[in-house]
């Protein structure tokens, strides 16, 4: 019964955790929807600073990665 | 033996979406010990991504045309693809680096497409072989800031166009993340591609089920494409953070 | 009997899932990523991957590519420039071409204008001939007409003078011949 209710807390656990790769999906789409808006207002100055877009896209996805990581560590390594 | 046992779980959904991920010995059983010369999956997967790379960049451009070939022409837009950014983000000073960023940038390309095929092994998909990756430019960064620089390579963390009381604060913290660099280097790549491979697999197990196996499979097809792009956008965020990492070790003042 | 058969599957599954868990525990962990024993084979491996890579790259890829790109950076240069010689030539021909052009204009212009004058030439001392021709010819004329006339008067006297002297001598009047003249004379003049 102890190591249901310890199961039970990984799953809770890692579903909690899985919120954060909609948070970093929101991040992500923020910057994307960010550049877009500058981008048409100066669009001579757009194609230098993809770059730029996707560091900061890389930035956002990487710690949504590390909730998604988070939740599969709790779902299969505790 | 771990395949057996997750087979006895309920009903016709079977998730094991990370045993795709398992290091096994190519001649011999799954169970068999590891040993670090052992030829592997991995050393298979890593020897293909080396053949290919062969292929493209060698064998592609044996003609030496000058109207080039269409394998040439691919090598050559990565070629000057690269050379562009390590110039643009890292500096005219940074391209003796080139080669270097074009070894990591072509490695973690072609193992992240190769990845992708059915049935192989991403071996970008394991922290060690991603660590070993970011541990490498966060290594090759210091040592080149040092050498570079010598002792003004500390101004990085020292940042002088903040007020005075502000900068021991600001050089904790940039300190923590110049550390933290190697940690999510290595883990968005890692994280990336295991997330995508192991998401596959998760609509391939509800595929099992009749009711619900049109819209896994049309989901397993969009998440393909997905990945596609996440396969070369994670090589190349993982290039071009490295030219920026590069850029700070020659040119660490703010 | 059922409820137990149920029980004993129960059972027996979670016995399953215990050992599965005792597996994976004993494998490592888990997830492959963290089973600590195969990082020695993975690190060795990809380093020998990228070592190959890189010799590769630098002994044989990059520097070809880069000759490729360079070579054919040059042959772009001197095609422009081959191309940009060509096109002044051919400006060069074009201004020749016109300069001919012209030139012949010229040529034709001056051979027409020699030949109008060549025929005006002609023309005019034609005309001049015809002229000097009709002129004699009038001045003959003239001489003629004035011989002819002279001869008229002449002879207009000659029958005049006789008339009166046959008159007279028919009348009854003698008269010398010089005075018949004489009025004859007045009269034709009168």
């Amino acid at each position: 019964m102890e190591g249901d209710i310890a199961q039970l807390g990984q799953f809770i656990g890692a579903g909690l955790a899985g919120i954060g790769s909609g948070a970093a999906a929101i991040g992500v789409g923020h910057v994307a929807g960010n550049f877009l808006a500058g981008a048409l207002r100066n669009p001579s100055a757009a194609g230098g600073q993809t770059a730029t877009l996707f560091i900061g896209i890389a930035f956002a996805e990487a710690l949504g990665i590390f909730s998604f990581l988070i939740a599969l560590l709790l779902m299969f390594a505790v | 033996m771990a395949t057996e046992a997750h087979g006895e779980e309920t009903g016709g959904l079977v998730f094991h979406p990370l045993d795709q991920f398992i290091v096994k010995p190519l001649f011999g059983e799954i169970g068999d010990p590891v040993s670090w010369y052992t030829i592997t999956n991995v050393t298979l997967w890593m020897a293909l991504a080396v053949l290919a790379i062969v292929a493209l960049f060698v064998f592609g451009s044996r003609g030496r045309a000058i109207v080039p070939t269409r394998t040439q022409s691919i090598g050559e837009i990565l070629y000057g693809f690269t050379y562009k950014m390590v110039e643009d983000v890292a500096g005219k000073d940074a391209i003796k680096f080139f080669p270097y960023i074009m070894t990591l940038f072509m490695f973690i390309l072609f193992a992240n497409y190769l990845g992708l095929l059915p049935m192989s092994f991403a071996t970008t998909s394991h922290i060690a072989v991603t660590a070993v990756l970011a541990l490498a430019v966060f290594l090759t960064v210091t040592i080149v800031g040092f050498v570079k620089n010598g002792t003004k390579f500390l101004g990085l963390f020292w940042v002088s166009s903040a007020p005075l009381a502000l900068r021991p604060i600001l050089a904790i913290i940039e300190l923590i993340s110049y550390f933290v660099r190697p940690v999510s280097h290595s883990i968005r790549l890692g994280g990336n591609i295991m997330a995508g491979h192991a998401v596959m697999k998760v609509f391939a197990g509800f595929a099992a089920v009749a009711a619900i196996s049109p819209f896994a499979v049309l989901s397993i097809t969009a998440i393909y494409g997905l990945e596609m792009l996440v396969a070369g956008v994670q090589a190349y965020v993982f290039a071009i953070l490295t030219c920026v990492y590069l850029k700070d070790a020659l040119h660490p003042s703010h | 009997m059922a409820t137990e058969e149920t029980e004993v599957a129960a059972d027996a599954a979670h016995g399953a899932a215990d050992a599965a868990h005792g597996a994976a525990e004993a494998s490592g962990a888990g997830m492959p990523q963290l089973d600590f024993s195969t990082f020695g084979n993975q690190i060795f491996w990809l380093v020998v991957t990228l070592v190959v890579i890189h010799v590769v790259f630098t002994k044989i890829a990059l520097p070809r590519i880069a000759g490729v790109l360079a070579e054919r950076q040059g042959t772009i240069t001197s095609d422009l420039a081959a191309a940009e010689e060509l096109k002044q030539k051919a400006v060069d021909a074009e201004d020749a071409y016109k300069k001919a052009l012209a030139d012949a204009r010229t040529e034709a212009q001056k051979i027409v204008a020699d030949a109008k004058a060549e025929i005006q030439a002609d023309l005019d001392a034609a005309q001049a001939k015809a002229d000097a021709e009709i002129a004699a010819k009038t001045a003959e004329s003239e001489k003629a007409i004035t011989e002819i006339r002279e001869g008229a008067a002449d002879s207009a006297k000659e029958v005049a003078k006789d008339t009166v002297t046959a008159i007279l001598s028919a009348m009854g009047f003698s008269a010398d011949a010089k005075t018949v003249t004489s009025a004859v004379n007045d009269r034709a003049k009168g």
